[in-house]
């Protein structure tokens, strides 16, 4: 399958300070990709260049095979649903729809009017006076009835209460059935990622620390948990993400391809959450070899 | 017809609980042969979980033959799992009861029967992946 | 992408074109009746026009200096600075069309609707106002009313305005995208239009046509200004409806100079102020020792040529400055 991202050594800089920096990625198309990290971690930039609204500092980025916004070709290729969700306040429901009527070539009318007549959202209604959930499924209307091949979405669901969050997945979810598309969306929530993706992006102080399909993520980390011993009895193969000893007892958790059969540790799966949370919290020169780095972890 | 529900405490990926809600509705009979199961676009919405997950999930059901699908139609069940292991539950619980007794004769709680059922369920488990 | 523009524009336009519309009706009303009056009185029109037509007139000029101002503040600046301070500019520019396009169409829309809206209320003023305005051209004396070449009514007439109001227009556009904040931003556009407008007939409008040079001998009974003590002397320029742009006293050899020191000694009595036959003595004594003034001017006639070259002067800084703007919105905005 066909890269629907790629990224080779992308950073950008605003002044003084890296926002993104050394980011290599290669998404498969068909994907739904999470991209998390905490907040400022360069999630909304890397997703800005992937959109074309920001042009990089360094390295290069390829969305379906062109540079973003390049053109108006490419620029039909990608739907994007910027933060907050933008709409223009003055202009209807209805205005929104001819507006991406007029601005789109492949603009799918009839999927949009439906879209906005199941939401039951009232056409003639100012974009102004729709609540945060009204106004993030009309900008995802927009994003979808475009009917883009990549839909990058930035923290969408971020402003919405629990029941807006849940109907706005719903109907993303659906459209990807519906579509084909691929998606990337960003979070600072694991949960939100959790089960609409498939493929996960963690970003932390600017720097890719781990990308993968999540069901190989969750085969491949394990937590250990037995008698005290010296991590470096550790049998090879196995990357320490973070090790925290008692009098008695080690636990760590570790990446490995193969399985663990040492009887004296008991191994237990790792949630996504977990995971995710374990290369967070993992310092940055730890990230190519955790062996030696191993006295400053916690 | 089925309705999923999404367990997010119960440590299996989505992909996992789809399955395990198939296999044991067809266990206990309240899928039948010939049922047909939600589309994917009707889970993937109902969940609000990605539809590669359900594809996935209904693919394996597929290999496993509990169900086919029909193109641009559905995805139907082919075969239940009531009838053969029905039979085999009533010996085998005689089995596990002796055992508990046993148990609890050895001086094991609840808590420490379940701790050594589940490890030992695991360990034989992670053996036969290995 | 025409249409969304429109669409963002209307109210704005509308509002607008509803203003120059009711004044044009009512100089339509009131207009025909100074033509009347130009016609059987020829220049004594002047003379003969009521305190209304002197409102009417004063308006006039004021509405056409007011048009282009409130343009750039209310249609130029926030044309981009509110996509920005909302955000909306992601979603227009994630739609498929360019960024270029996407500003060509909202300039060119905005620009054109801007020198329509100012054309239409200079031509009203200019209308109305052309009896007037040639009745002082020839030679209808009066203090109240200006000639067409005079600063402040040049700016009302003929098609500058239109030139101002596209400059107006792009550079309240430009600056809303430099400063990204829509109060700041038309604060910014009156300052910066403002200062143009003075800095323009200052130093820049008389050098746009070739100007005419008259040279006036000094001698008893030339009606002479005396400045600075007598350094310095100024002379009318007997030609209605030109526009005086300097002046020069040149001496005996032809030579700028200021008048000697022997005509404010001459003009300095041992006590009291100098008589009026003190000071025609003073004069006469100048003009014969060959001082005479020289007087740089446009004449009427410069009208025209000194409108289009101004109109064609604005059009260029707006055209540059829309450059500025494409330029800055494709590498500095990312």
């Amino acid at each position: 399958m066909s890269a629907v991202l790629r990224a080779q050594a992308l950073g950008k800089k605003y002044k003084q300070r890296w926002a993104l920096r050394d980011c290599d990625l290669d998404i498969p198309a068909g994907r739904v990709v999470g991209l998390v990290g905490p907040n400022g971690a360069g999630k909304s930039t890397l997703l800005n260049l992937a959109s074309g609204l920001l042009t990089p500092t360094a390295g290069t980025i390829e969305v379906c095979g062109g540079r973003p916004a390049a053109g108006v070709d490419q620029l039909a290729k990608v739907g994007f649903v910027a933060q907050d969700t933008p709409t223009y306040a003055s202009l209807s429901v209805a205005d929104h729809l001819d507006l991406g009527r007029h601005l789109n070539p492949t603009w799918d009318d009839a999927l949009a009017r439906d879209r906005i007549r199941r939401l039951g959202l009232d056409p003639k209604q100012r974009a102004g006076k729709l609540s945060g959930g009204q106004r993030a499924q009309l900008a995802l209307t927009l994003g979808i009835a475009k009917r883009p091949q990549l839909l990058i979405l930035d923290e969408p669901v971020a402003a919405l209460d629990p029941l807006a969050r849940r109907e706005f997945m719903q109907d993303l979810m659906e459209a990807v059935a519906e579509h084909e598309m691929s998606v990337v969306l960003s979070s600072h929530l694991v949960s939100d990622v959790e089960r609409a993706c498939d493929y996960v992006i963690v970003l932390v102080d600017s720097r890719v620390q781990v990308t993968g399909d999540i069901e190989d993520l969750v085969a491949s980390h394990h937590r250990l948990t037995g008698p005290r011993r010296d991590p470096d009895t550790l049998p090879t193969g196995l990357h320490i993400l973070s090790a925290s000893h008692t009098e008695r007892q080690t636990t760590l958790l570790v990446r490995t391809d193969t399985a663990v059969h040492d009887p004296g540790w008991t191994v237990s799966p790792l949630g996504l959450e977990d995971i995710i949370l374990a290369h967070m919290t993992r310092p940055a020169d730890a990230v190519r070899d955790s062996r030696p780095a191993l006295e400053v972890l916690r | 017809m089925i309705e999923f529900h999404l367990n997010d405490r119960s440590g299996l990926s989505p992909y996992q609980q789809v399955v395990r809600q198939v296999r044991h509705a067809l266990r206990l009979g309240l899928l039948e042969q010939g049922d047909r199961l939600p589309t994917v676009k009707d889970v993937a919405r109902q969940l609000a979980i990605n539809p590669n997950t359900v594809l996935k999930a209904y693919r394996e059901l597929e290999h496993d033959g509990l169900v086919a699908a029909r193109p641009g139609v559905g995805t139907f069940v082919t075969r239940t799992l009531a009838d053969g292991t029905l039979a085999a539950h009533g010996p085998l619980r005689q089995d596990l009861r002796r055992w508990l007794t046993k148990a609890r004769l050895a001086g094991l709680d609840e808590e420490s029967i379940e701790a050594l059922f589940m490890n030992t369920l695991r360990n034989e488990a992670g053996e036969d992946v290995a | 992408m025409i249409w969304l523009t429109w669409r963002q524009f209307r109210t704005q336009a509308a509002v607008m074109f509803a203003v120059v519309a009711g004044f044009a009706v009512l100089l339509a009303v009131t207009g025909p009746q100074l033509a009347d009056l130009y016609e059987s009185g020829g220049s004594s029109l002047v003379d003969q026009l009521s305190s209304t037509d002197q409102t009417l007139y004063y308006t006039g000029l004021t509405v056409v200096f007011a048009v282009p101002a409130v343009i750039g503040m209310f249609w130029g600046a926030p044309l981009i600075s509110r996509e920005l301070e909302t955000g909306t500019h992601r979603l227009v520019w994630n739609q498929s069309i360019t960024r270029t396009r996407w500003f060509a169409a909202k300039l060119g829309v905005g620009a054109l609707a801007a020198m329509t809206a100012s054309g239409l209320v200079s031509l009203a003023v200019t209308w109305w106002s052309g009896p007037i305005d040639r009745a002082v051209d020839n030679g209808g004396g009066t203090e109240t009313y200006l000639a067409r070449l005079d600063p402040l009514a040049f700016a009302a007439r003929g098609i500058v305005p239109v030139g101002y109001a596209a400059f107006a227009f792009v550079l309240g556009v430009t600056l809303g995208l430099v400063i990204h904040r829509t109060l700041p931003a038309m604060a910014t556009t009156l300052a910066v239009y403002t200062a143009v407008q003075v800095a323009v007939p200052l130093w820049v409008r008389s050098h746009l046509a070739a100007s005419s040079r008259t040279t006036v001998p000094i001698g008893s009974g030339t009606p002479i200004g005396i400045r600075e003590e007598g350094r310095e002397i100024a002379v009318p320029l007997e030609q209605p409806g030109a526009w005086l742009t300097s002046e020069q006293t040149l001496n005996a050899a032809g030579r700028p100079s200021s008048p000697p020191a022997s005509f404010a000694d001459c003009l300095q009595p041992a006590s009291g102020p100098p008589s009026m036959e003190r000071i025609d003595r003073c004069v006469a004594d100048l003009g014969e020792r060959g001082y005479q003034q020289q007087l740089t001017y446009h004449p009427a006639g410069n009208f025209w040529p000194l409108q289009w070259a101004e109109t064609g002067l604005y059009l260029g800084l707006a055209l540059a400055l829309a450059g500025f703007c494409a330029w800055w919105l494709r590498r500095r905005l990312t």
